[in-house]
């Protein structure tokens, strides 16, 4: 061992030695958030739930913490239909109008037309798909970006409820009762649950599964990350992104369906929040806009985050104005920690 | 001496290749672009085991040559044969189906997908069972498996970790990916465009000895370079196109560089 020792084999591609920039600490933690993008919304709410609870003993309180759930369920249900599209670089501002739309279809054409709850469920759902199908259209065919897209049919779909509901709201004792039942409560260990929340939860272990585990969901991280990559590789850009709007169109109906339960009412005028809250979501929970990032667990995570800022700031006797601005901090810190993982090897 | 091509196409090519059957064979391709001719009668054969590399100037048409062979470009006359068989392609995606796979200059790779994400993109494998046929799950565990004992066959040993996003590996190493995937799935040609063009000195030589690999497995390489060194360090053949026409097949053993580059550029003639 007098002399160096032998050289390591050329034959073989050397590339071990190329996985450097993993030696400073901050790097380590960057890749660290970058291979799993759920963890720092997940520490966020962990020191939220935390900080307000030390601040106010009523909200560890478990029915206050039951109110959270279901003040986000309705949220959360859209978030999801949001974290499919901007999982493919794209953008839904037309979110809340949908659910709202659909929402007023199985109201009115239950009460009003007589028609079995089951078939307005239905017809909500075909309500649902066909926005996402237009969205869907415009984007793929029309090849317009999501952004403007969405922007236009947000007017067009609040336009069609208000054209079609008259403006007014359908009581919860109106309806047949198929129609409210996600508002049901149920008791677990003396905490109240709504069926509106656990259709949530379902939800996302669904999709979550399906990103994960079928190719589908491949193919859809695929294309919002280089939809021309995606192309050479054999995907069908265009199949995969119409699945996507048609899936959120789905979601959405569900969601109608949720809100209804939830606010014992189908209302025109509601939602109009939701378009932007749902992308709040997305963007908290560490979704990257530019596609091709992200997961739904991270979402829910972001919408829980924005419930518990709201609830916590509320319970802490703050105007709600200071709620809403705690809401536009978070997601500038969330697309500036974002934007900070994505410089990785770079 | 430079050895000439006939009229018909036939080369009179180098070596002993004239005695086997190519497997892959174009014949009097013709493209033209509006009033733009972009190949002009040009033929060309790839053999059993070897490596051919197209060189020529910008604008010689050996990127319409390329296209034309794996899809992306359909030629107004001329016929491509396969292993002996007339084949017709619409798209890319048919050149793939039957064993031209093509890796890109732009490296068709999804950076935020693993390693073996990228392998098996857009023809993932899924479970055996109900899980796999109804409920359409994949099989991360076998194709995982797969992806490892892919790039170990190609001598790409080191890169072991198939968990790794690809945007964390080096140029060098997607470059082994995009190859590693154009070689993985029983492909009868492949087709590199400008593989070295992007990358330093050493991760060029990992690539062409990557080349060298698939041509000791018995894939034939057709490799599109701008870059004599390389091309004369791993090429059995060279193709030159020359104003949309193949102005001659040489072997790096009987022309030097020099010569090359003359008939590439006009200087000495047929």
């Amino acid at each position: 061992m007098s002399q160096h020792t032998t050289e390591p084999p050329t034959s073989a591609l050397d590339l071990a030695e190329e996985f450097l920039d993993r030696t400073t600490p901050l790097s380590r933690i960057r890749n660290t958030l970058h291979r799993y993008p759920a963890i720092s919304p997940a520490i966020v709410l962990v020191l939220a739930v935390i900080v307000f609870g030390l601040l106010n003993e009523r909200f560890l309180h478990p029915a206050n913490l039951s109110l959270i759930t279901q003040q986000v369920a309705v949220v959360g249900t859209l978030a999801v239909a949001q974290t499919l599209i901007i999982l493919t670089a794209g953008i839904d501002l037309s979110v809340g109008a949908v659910m709202v739309l659909s929402s007023m279809v199985m109201a009115q054409t239950t009460v009003h037309l007589g028609i079995p709850a089951v078939l307005g469920l239905f017809l909500g759902l075909v309500v649902g798909l066909a926005a996402g199908a237009f969205n869907g259209f415009l984007v793929t065919r029309l090849k317009l970006p999501p952004f403007i897209v969405t922007l236009g049919t947000l007017s067009i779909f609040v336009a069609l409820t208000l054209l079609y509901s008259g403006g007014a709201t359908v009581r919860g004792g109106e309806m047949p009762e198929l129609l409210t039942a996600m508002g049901a409560t149920f008791d677990i260990g003396g905490v109240n649950f709504t069926v509106g929340v656990l259709m949530m939860l379902l939800l996302y272990v669904v999709v979550a599964l399906i990103l994960q585990k079928t190719a589908w969901g491949r193919h859809v991280y695929a294309v919002g990350d280089d939809p021309e990559s995606a192309r050479l590789a054999g995907i069908s850009v265009n199949r995969v992104l119409m699945s996507v709007y048609l899936a959120a169109g789905a979601i959405l109906a569900l969601g109608a369906w949720i809100q209804i339960g939830r606010t014992n009412a189908a209302s025109p005028n509601a939602g109009a929040e939701l378009n932007l809250d749902s992308i709040t979501a997305v963007v908290i929970g560490g979704t990257s806009l530019f596609g091709g990032r992200g997961t739904v667990w991270g979402t829910l995570l972001g919408a829980l985050i924005v419930g518990v800022f709201r609830n916590g700031l509320s319970l802490a006797g703050l105007d709600v104005l200071w709620q809403t601005f705690a809401v536009g901090v978070l997601i500038i810190v969330a697309v500036a920690v974002d934007q900070w993982i994505r410089k990785v090897r770079k | 001496m430079i050895i000439a091509t006939d009229a018909a196409g036939q080369a009179p090519a180098a070596g002993s290749a004239e005695t086997r059957t190519p497997i892959l064979r174009a014949r009097r391709l013709v493209k033209t672009f509006g009033r733009v001719v972009g190949l002009d009668g040009v033929s060309l054969e790839l053999y059993p085991g070897e490596v051919l590399a197209v060189i020529g100037d910008n604008g010689a048409g050996k990127s319409t040559l390329i296209k034309c062979l794996t899809g992306a470009e359909i030629p107004d006359e001329g016929e491509i044969f396969l292993d002996g068989k007339p084949v017709h392609f619409k798209r890319p995606q048919d050149a793939r189906a039957a064993g031209i796979e093509t890796v890109y200059q732009n490296l068709a790779v999804s950076p935020a997908l693993d390693v073996a994400a990228n392998l098996f993109l857009g023809r993932e494998e899924r479970k055996k069972g109900i899980l796999g046929s109804v409920f359409r799950v994949v099989d991360q565990k076998g194709m995982r498996q797969k992806a490892r004992d892919e790039l170990t066959a190609l001598g790409i040993s080191t890169l072991q970790d198939v968990t790794v996003a690809v945007e964390n590996l080096s140029g060098g190493q997607r470059q082994a990916v995009a190859v590693a995937r154009a070689a993985a799935f029983g492909s009868k040609v492949v087709v590199l465009d400008e593989p070295t063009a992007a990358l330093g000195v050493r991760e060029s030589n990992q690539v062409l000895e990557l080349i060298r690999n698939l041509r000791e497995r018995g894939i034939p390489v057709i490799l599109i370079s701008h870059n004599m060194p390389h091309v004369f360090d791993v090429a059995d053949r060279i193709h030159i196109q020359r104003l949309g026409k193949r102005a001659a097949t040489i072997t790096p053993e009987t022309h030097s560089m020099t010569d090359a580059v003359a008939i590439m550029t006009g200087a000495a003639r047929e």
